[in-house]
C-alpha cells in the first residue's frame, strides 16, 4: 500500500482535529452546562393552590394534555403517535408514575426539560417536543405546571418506541441538530408595548407555540424562531398553516380582536371557522383560554398582521376560472348552505365570498374541506356545531378541482387555479 | 293547583324544545347523510350501514370507538373526533328515534350457492359448537333485529359491509370495550364461513313487526364489554 505523503498526513491531521473540535463543541454545547452548573429550581412565589390552578390552565392551553394523552387512553399517560416528515414519534408519560412517568423527577429536572430539552437522565429530548417554545416560559410557570402534573393520577404506561429511521433520533444526531437549530429564548418584554400586548406575545411564544405550525422550518425540520408567524406547511397531514403576518391570508387584520378571540375559544367567528389542525387546537387548548388571554393573543397577532405587497409568484400562476359545469356543481352541492352568492349563513356556514381561507395561494386546506367536510369542535360557545358533508366519494378529482376553481373565481374572489393532481395529493395523505 | 299547572307548563316547554331541537338536529346531521343516506336509512351505493332505528347506545358506542381509535376508519374518525360526548349522544338518540322504511335488499353480482346459503343459515340460527361459534341470534335477537340497548340488527345491510366488519374484527381494525366478544367470534370464522353467513344475512327480508327484544340471561359472566345486557350469552 502506498504510504501517505507529508501533505496528505497534514491534511488528514487537520480534518481529524477539525472533526474532533466540532464534536467537542457539539458535546459542550449540549451537555457542557450541566457539568458546570445545574439550574436550581427557583422557590415558587405563587401560593400552592394558585400554582396548581395555573399549572392546570397552562397544561390545557399549552397542549400538554392533548399531545401526552393517547386516544381513548388515560390523561397525560402518553403514547399518542405524532406523524412527522421523519417518522412517527410517541409522546411520553407525564403522570407521576414511579416507573414510566415523572414520579421520580424533581422540579429542577422538569425545568431542565422545558428550558433545555434535556431529560432527567441527561438524554436530549426529541425536538417534536417544542422546547424552543417551552424555553420561553417563566420559571414560575414551569414550576406551576410541574406542581399540577404531580397531582394527577399516576398511570404506569410505558412510552412506545419511536418509529424513526436510524440514525434519526439517536443522541449524536439530536445533539448536532440542536447545535444548529436550538437556542433557549427566555421571554423578553417589549417596554414600548402595553401589558396586554406583552401577555399576548408571551402566550403566543410559550404555551400557544403558534410558530410550531405557523412558522417556517427547513428540510431538516428546524425549529422556527418562537415569534416566526410567517406560515408553514404540515406535510404528512397536508394542511397549510397560513401566515399570520400577511394580512391577506387570515381575517386577523380586518376583524375585531373579539372576533379573533372567538375563533380561538369557540372555533368560529363572524368571518372565520377553524378547521383541520386549527380546530384540534381549539378543541384541546383554545377553548380553555380565558377571555382576557384570548383577547391579549388577538391584540398581539393583530399588531403583527400587515398588508403585504402582492407576491410576484402568485401573479405569474395560472388563475382559477369557472365553467358551466362547475357552476352546476356549485348549485347542486354547495349553494344550499354556502348561498347562491357564496354569502354563507350566519352562525352556521361560513361565507366563501371574500373569505381569505378560500383564496390562499396553496389550495390544500380548501381541498381537505371539499373531500372530508366535517364538523368544527364542540366548545362551550358552540356545543352543537353544524357540519359539512364529505365529497370524497361523491365527486372525482376533476369535479373537486372544478368546483373549487368556481369558488376561487367568483364574487370578487381571485386565486390561482386548483388542479386535479393537487386534489389527488390530498386524497392520498394520511390524516 | 300550583303544582299541576307548573307540571303542565313544564311538559309543554319540554315538548316545545324537543320540537325545535328535532328540526334543528335534522339540519345538523346533514354530513352523516352523505354516506348513510337520507335520514340514515342506508347509503346510496348500498355499502354504508343504516343508522335509523339502531339502538342509541350502540350508535353512541361506535361514535366513541371511532373517536378514541378502537374502530379505525379515517372518515368517521375525522367526523366524530371534534364532537363532545353530549352532542354525540344527541345525534345517536336522533338516529335511533327514526322509524323510516328499509331499502330493498342489496343486489349482489354473484348469488351464493345453495350450499353456502345452507351453511350461512346454520351459522346464523344454530351456530357451530364444534368451532365454538355461537348463533348470531343468540345475541342479535331471535329475528336478528338487535335489541333496544346495545346490540345492532344484522338485517338490511349489504354482504360487503357485513363482510368488511367481520374482517376488520378479526384484523383488529374494529374493536370495542373489552371483553370484545365479536372479535373472539370473528377470529374463529374462516373466510368461507364469513362469506356464507354474510351472504345469508344480507339476503333476508326485514320482518314486518320488529318489536325490540329483551335479552334476559341469568349467567353473570361478562362476555361482551359493549353490551352488558348480554351477560352470560354465548356459552
Amino acid at each position: 500500500m502506498k504510504s501517505c505523503s507529508l501533505t496528505c498526513k497534514w491534511l488528514a491531521a487537520i480534518v481529524l482535529s477539525a472533526l474532533l473540535g466540532l464534536s467537542a463543541w457539539v458535546t459542550w454545547d449540549n451537555w457542557g452546562r450541566f457539568v458546570v452548573t445545574a439550574d436550581a429550581a427557583p422557590a415558587d412565589t405563587l401560593p400552592a393552590q394558585q400554582a396548581l390552578a395555573r399549572g392546570e390552565y397552562l397544561a390545557h392551553i399549552g397542549g400538554c394534555i392533548a399531545c401526552h394523552t393517547n386516544k381513548g387512553g388515560a390523561p397525560l399517560a402518553g403514547g399518542r403517535g405524532i406523524d412527522t416528515p421523519f417518522g412517527a414519534v410517541f409522546s411520553s408519560n407525564l403522570t407521576p408514575s414511579q416507573t414510566h412517568g415523572l414520579g421520580t423527577w424533581t422540579a429542577t429536572d422538569f425545568q431542565n426539560a422545558l428550558h433545555w430539552g434535556r431529560s432527567r437522565d441527561g438524554r436530549l429530548l426529541l425536538p417534536v417536543f417544542p422546547y424552543n417554545h417551552t424555553s420561553v416560559f417563566t420559571s414560575q410557570d414551569v414550576q406551576s405546571i410541574f406542581a399540577w402534573l404531580q397531582t394527577v393520577t399516576p398511570v404506569d404506561n410505558e412510552q412506545p418506541a419511536h418509529r424513526l429511521t436510524w440514525p434519526l433520533g439517536t443522541q449524536p444526531v439530536i445533539a448536532v441538530w440542536r447545535s444548529l437549530f436550538f437556542n433557549p429564548t427566555p421571554f423578553k418584554e417589549n417596554a414600548n408595548e402595553s401589558a396586554e400586548w406583552n401577555r399576548g406575545a408571551y402566550l403566543v411564544q410559550s404555551a400557544g407555540h403558534c410558530a410550531a405550525c405557523h412558522g417556517q422550518r427547513n428540510t431538516l425540520g428546524s425549529f422556527p424562531a418562537v415569534d416566526d408567524l410567517s406560515g408553514g406547511f404540515l406535510s404528512p397531514q397536508m394542511w397549510l398553516a397560513p401566515s399570520l403576518i400577511d394580512a391577506s391570508q387570515t381575517t386577523i387584520a380586518n376583524s375585531t380582536v373579539n372576533d379573533t378571540a372567538d375563533l380561538l375559544r369557540i372555533g368560529q367567528s363572524h368571518s372565520a371557522h377553524a378547521s383541520g389542525p386549527m380546530a384540534e387546537f381549539v378543541q384541546h387548548s383554545g377553548q380553555y383560554l380565558t377571555q382576557a388571554d384570548a383577547l391579549a393573543i388577538a391584540r398581539y397577532l393583530k399588531s403583527k398582521s400587515k398588508a403585504d405587497t402582492p407576491s410576484s409568484t402568485s401573479r405569474s400562476l395560472h388563475m382559477a376560472t369557472s365553467s358551466p359545469a362547475a357552476q352546476t356543481l356549485y348549485q347542486t352541492h354547495c349553494a344550499s348552505c354556502h348561498g347562491k352568492n357564496g354569502e354563507g349563513k350566519p352562525h352556521a356556514y361560513p361565507a366563501l365570498a371574500g373569505n381569505p381561507a378560500v383564496v390562499l395561494t396553496q389550495p390544500e386546506n380548501l381541498i381537505q374541506m371539499a373531500l372530508y367536510g366535517g364538523y368544527g369542535p364542540s366548545t362551550e360557545g358552540r356545543p352543537r356545531p353544524f357540519g359539512m358533508p364529505p365529497y370524497l366519494f361523491t365527486l372525482d378529482n376533476q369535479q373537486i378541482a372544478d368546483v373549487l376553481n368556481h369558488i376561487r373565481s367568483q364574487w370578487g374572489n381571485q386565486a390561482p387555479a386548483v388542479s386535479p393532481i393537487q386534489v389527488d395529493h390530498v386524497r392520498a395523505a394520511s390524516y | 293547583m300550583k303544582t299541576p299547572f307548573s307540571l303542565l307548563l313544564a311538559s309543554f316547554l319540554c315538548l316545545a324544545s324537543l320540537g325545535s331541537h328535532a328540526s334543528d338536529i335534522a339540519e345538523r346531521i346533514k354530513p352523516c347523510e352523505a354516506c348513510h343516506g337520507n335520514q340514515g336509512r342506508a347509503g346510496p351505493d348500498g355499502y354504508y350501514p343504516r343508522l335509523a332505528g339502531k339502538p342509541a347506545s350502540y350508535l353512541y358506542n361506535q361514535m366513541e370507538n371511532f373517536s378514541q381509535g378502537r374502530r379505525r376508519y379515517t372518515m368517521m374518525r375525522r367526523m366524530m373526533e371534534p364532537l363532545s360526548p353530549q352532542y354525540q349522544h344527541e345525534i345517536a338518540d336522533y338516529f335511533a328515534s327514526l322509524q323510516v322504511p328499509y331499502l330493498p335488499p342489496s343486489v349482489k353480482t354473484t348469488a351464493p350457492s345453495t350450499a353456502q346459503m345452507m351453511r350461512g343459515k346454520q351459522l346464523a340460527l344454530q351456530g357451530d359448537s364444534s368451532l365454538n361459534i355461537p348463533a348470531c341470534n343468540s345475541c342479535h335477537g331471535d329475528k336478528l333485529m338487535g335489541n333496544s340497548a346495545n346490540v345492532p340488527s344484522l338485517l338490511g345491510m349489504p354482504a360487503a359491509y357485513l363482510g368488511a366488519q367481520l374482517s376488520a374484527w378479526s384484523q383488529g381494525d374494529r374493536t370495542t370495550i373489552a371483553p370484545d366478544c365479536m372479535a373472539d367470534i370473528a377470529k374463529r370464522l374462516t373466510a368461507d364461513d364469513a362469506a356464507a353467513v354474510t351472504g345469508w344475512l344480507s339476503a333476508q327480508p326485514i320482518p314486518q313487526k320488529t318489536t325490540a327484544i329483551k335479552t334476559a340471561r341469568t349467567d353473570s359472566h361478562v362476555r361482551c364489554g359493549s353490551a352488558p345486557e348480554l351477560h352470560g350469552a354465548m356459552k
